[in-house]
């Protein structure tokens, strides 16, 4: 029996009233990879961030190599072998591989570049990496960033090895050879936690699984001894009931066409693979994914704030009965168009509204070019802020306070309201309720439901499967830039949405 | 794990942001202020120069408002510093860092200097002056939209940028002296100061007046376009934010370019004032550093070209008050650097307590008890 590396026992962390860790007990042996599986939000980055330094755990104990330790800060983290990969690398562009490798370390004596070199050959060639150590960051691949990181954390002397969510950015080849990469490491003695999202790499790497929900650990299960489907439920939990009010859908037309979309970021990754769905009038469309699917580039590039690599966006006008192409258009062409889009974003203070400005003026932003004149118009934006204020019971001093000034729920509220005066076709709303509390979301609900009643198309990008499979009509999930299936949210379990969430291998599964 | 326990206590000072203050406090602290800072000055002046501070402050006062040609003095520079002023003001309105208003002025100058001296007294006085005008702002905007195209296009530094084209507006100038003027002296009289071709008239015997004028009417418009014009939203709305420009469709680089063509064109019309209605010459040191002064005035204001009269008449009020204290009691110069910085100081340090909220540890909990 291999002795732990890193123990964990009772971890309990809170941010004011919210439990991010809830008693958390974990361990991971030398010469074992631990997969660390949950939903957002579930508390896996917390935990993960307590182990390297940057949170302080309210409660309990962090034993390594069976002692226990107190981790103040990352350099704590660093002195007891620690070592984590983050998502996002933290890299200078401009120096070479092995610059960046030693940045920061504080040896004694003279440095020498060369015996540093040495040392990273060295490294590299034992796990297997292909690296090479004159290579500067800004010529390497996304893999080849990774690579770096990984060295960086080993050269440090690291026995414990955190990676979250390590093959994100990786094609399937890229991640073959991590793993080969991991595999070794663990043949070495080391302990790695990785984090991730996809199951079948769950299955393909790891030795045990913890798996989080909501703060707290449901259970570590031998990862040979469990399948896909034990840890899909174990990850989404029981069906919760919400008592949302779901209308039938009434006359649905086809409103939004989407045919094969492809979007490649500026890196060059690809975002949006092959999209293709329908969103009918009347009726809500839910969006289901992993955050960072893809769902924000998707209602971006509806909404032509970025343009797609390929494919068609069609929609269908109600009043003239033309199809029109949204492609390559930007938001004042498509309103110039005749469409009527509204567009609830994910960033409502960076994007939806402007903080420092008022209500009043926050209203005008999408018709403050209306009229003839050089000038604003004030007077009706002040009217639709009154109304606002008044329908939605927005909490404010003032139709003239300033938006930064007003909580969560009336920011939200502001900028849903505006949205939905300008009497959309298409209305759509990415994570409309995250940080609101429970009656303003039930609010948002309510506003979407009568928008579906009155015939819009709306499209719901959530986060909560409970709320999608009772308030959507249909749901279509997303899982690595794809479409992993499109069910009916009133048949639908969510063993199954949560299984297509993670489903990023193999085939399309149609409804 | 008990050594974490501190880690818990509440720091001794703990600064918050507050929601907003009403008007009139916030006014009371700015007074405040003002009277702090004559009070530590006073006390500098008494310890540095045993002079009398009262007398100090009179004659600072004096110097702006001693004599009437005093008072024309000051409104000159008023009215130069607060043209300055409302031309950057929509360029970091819209979050671009342009410090390049000095370089701005002076094309402008340069624009007017040359059409005098080219075209003197070939066409009628007002066809000239008009030419003037035109040639400035346009020489203005086109040194401003440089630097905002680079930006629009391929997001380079526009504080850099803006920066170095000064000095080669400075060069330019001084090229342009060693042409026109035939000794080879590096410094130009008065131009046409025989036929007085190209100067703004004097109105009522004034020959500030008609500059004054124009700087007026140039605040009010400035005003009215930042506050009530479509353009004047988008300038906000793009400095507040570059995604929420992208979101409602607003042409971000379009926006650039024109508000800063605004922003240059005021410029080269200060360039114009400044040679036409005021020096009737020019010179690389035309601009004297306004440029970068009126930075500060514009921030002071917090952009609101009105409140801009009033924060430049505070940096000119000091700033002939210093040169006048230093001559009347034949102090250095410093002592009346140092009265200024304090003036300054309390000024804008006194915004951070307009914005922001002090709480002491101790007196948080007796209230926490009461």
């Amino acid at each position: 029996m291999q002795e732990n590396a890193i123990e964990l026992r009772n971890i309990t962390k809170r941010f004011g009233n919210v439990v991010a860790n809830n008693n958390i007990s974990l361990s991971v042996k030398k010469g074992e990879i631990l997969s660390l599986l949950g939903e957002n939000g579930s508390g896996k980055t917390t935990l993960m961030n307590m182990i390297s330094g940057i949170y302080f755990p309210d409660e309990g104990h962090i034993y390594i190599d069976g002692k226990e330790v107190v981790i103040s800060s990352p350099k704590d983290s660093f002195k007891y072998g620690i070592g984590m990969i983050h998502q996002h690398f933290k890299l200078v562009d401009l120096f070479t591989a092995t610059e960046n490798i030693v940045l920061g370390l504080k040896e004694k004596g003279r440095f020498d570049i060369k015996i540093a070199k040495g040392n990273v050959k060295e490294i590299s060639a034992k796990y297997g990496f292909a690296l090479d150590p004159n290579k500067k960051i800004y010529e390497m691949s996304v893999s080849e960033k990774q690579t770096v990181e990984i060295i960086k954390v080993l050269y440090r002397g690291a026995e414990i090895l955190i990676l979250d969510e390590p093959t994100a950015v990786l094609t399937p080849q890229e991640t073959k050879k991590l793993f080969k990469v991991l595999k070794r490491m663990r043949e070495d003695g080391k302990a790695i936690i990785i984090i991730t999202h996809k199951l079948h790499e769950v299955m393909a790497i790891s030795d045990r699984v913890a798996v989080l929900r909501k703060g707290e650990c449901i259970g570590v299960v031998n990862t040979a001894e469990t399948n896909e489907a034990e840890l899909t439920e174990m990850m989404v939990g029981k069906k919760i009931e919400l008592n949302i009010q779901r209308s039938e859908v009434v006359n649905p037309v086809d409103r939004l066409v989407v045919e094969n979309v492809n979007y490649y970021d500026k890196e060059g990754i690809k975002i949006l693979d092959d999209i293709s769905f329908t969103a009918r009038s009347g009726e809500i469309l839910g969006i289901a994914g992993i955050a960072g699917s893809g769902q924000r580039e998707l209602l971006e590039s509806i909404a032509g704030l970025i343009s797609v690599s390929s494919g068609s966006i069609k929609y269908n006008d109600p009043v003239t009965n033309e199809t029109e192409d949204l492609c390559s258009k930007n938001p004042v062409q498509i309103r110039d168009l005749g469409v009527r889009l509204s567009f609830v974003p994910e960033d409502r203070l960076g994007m939806g509204l402007v903080a420092n400005m008022d209500i009043v003026d926050n209203m005008m932003l999408r018709s403050y070019n209306q009229g003839k004149t050089a000038f604003v118009e004030r007077k009706e934006p002040r009217d639709l802020a009154e109304r606002i204020i008044k329908q939605l019971e927005v909490v404010t001093p003032s139709a003239t306070t300033p938006v930064r000034q007003l909580s969560g729920g009336n920011v939200q509220k502001v900028l849903v309201g505006r949205e939905i005066a300008s009497s959309p076709t298409v209305l759509m709303a990415a994570y409309p309720v995250r940080g609101l509390d429970i009656n303003s979301s039930y609010l948002i609900y309510n506003l979407l439901t009568k928008q579906k009643d009155s015939g819009v198309a709306v499209v719901f990008v959530g986060e909560d499967l409970d709320v999608l499979l009772e308030l959507c009509d249909r749901i279509m999930v997303i899982a690595g830039g794809r479409v992993s299936g499109i069910v009916d949210a009133r048949t639908a379990t969510k063993e199954e949405v949560g299984f297509l969430m993670t489903k990023t291998d193999g085939g399309l599964t149609n409804e | 794990m008990s050594n974490k326990s501190g880690r818990k206590h509440e720091p001794l000072i703990h600064i918050t942001k507050r929601a907003s203050m009403v008007w009139y406090k916030a006014w009371i602290v700015r007074a405040v202020a003002i009277v702090a800072a004559l009070l530590v000055s006073a006390v500098v002046i008494t310890l540095l120069t045993k002079d009398n501070p009262v007398e100090v402050y009179a004659a600072m006062f004096k110097g702006s408002f001693g004599t009437e040609r005093k008072v024309w003095v000051m409104l000159k520079e008023l009215v130069v510093l607060l043209c300055v002023s409302l031309a950057v003001t929509p360029a970091f309105k819209m979050r671009f860092w342009n410090i390049g208003a000095e370089g701005q002025v002076l094309m402008g100058a340069l624009g007017a200097a040359a059409c005098m001296f080219y075209i003197d007294d070939k066409i009628p006085n007002v066809a000239l002056i008009a030419v003037m005008l035109v040639v400035s702002i346009l020489l203005g905007m086109i040194w401003g939209m440089i630097p905002a195209f680079f930006k629009a296009i391929w997001n380079t530094n526009e504080t850099l940028f803006t920066l170095m084209m000064n000095y080669v507006a400075m060069q330019l100038i001084s090229f342009f002296i060693m042409i026109w003027v035939p000794n080879g002296s590096s410094v130009m009289g008065t131009i046409n100061s025989a036929t007085e071709s190209g100067w703004l008239p004097s109105l009522f015997g004034q020959k500030y007046l008609f500059s004054i004028l124009i700087v007026a009417v140039t605040t009010v418009a400035l005003f009215i376009y930042l506050k009530y014009s479509k353009q004047g939203y988008e300038i906000s709305v793009v400095g507040e934010s570059e995604n929420t420009a992208r979101y409602v469709g607003i042409n971000v680089k379009k926006v650039i370019i024109r508000t800063m063509a605004i922003s240059g064109g005021i410029c080269g019309l200060a360039g114009f004032l400044l040679v036409s209605g005021i020096n009737h010459t020019v010179s690389p040191n035309l601009a004297g550093g306004v440029g970068f002064t009126a930075i500060m005035v514009s921030w002071l204001a917090k952009f609101n070209p009105i409140v801009m009269i009033l924060t430049s008449f505070l940096i000119v009020f000091l700033q002939i008050g210093a040169g006048e204290i230093a001559t009347t009691f034949r102090l250095n110069e410093s002592v009346a650097d140092i009265v200024t910085g304090i003036i300054l100081f309390f000024i804008i340090g006194c915004e951070f307590f307009v914005q922001y909220k002090i709480n002491f540890r101790s007196k948080h909990k007796e209230e926490g008890h009461a």
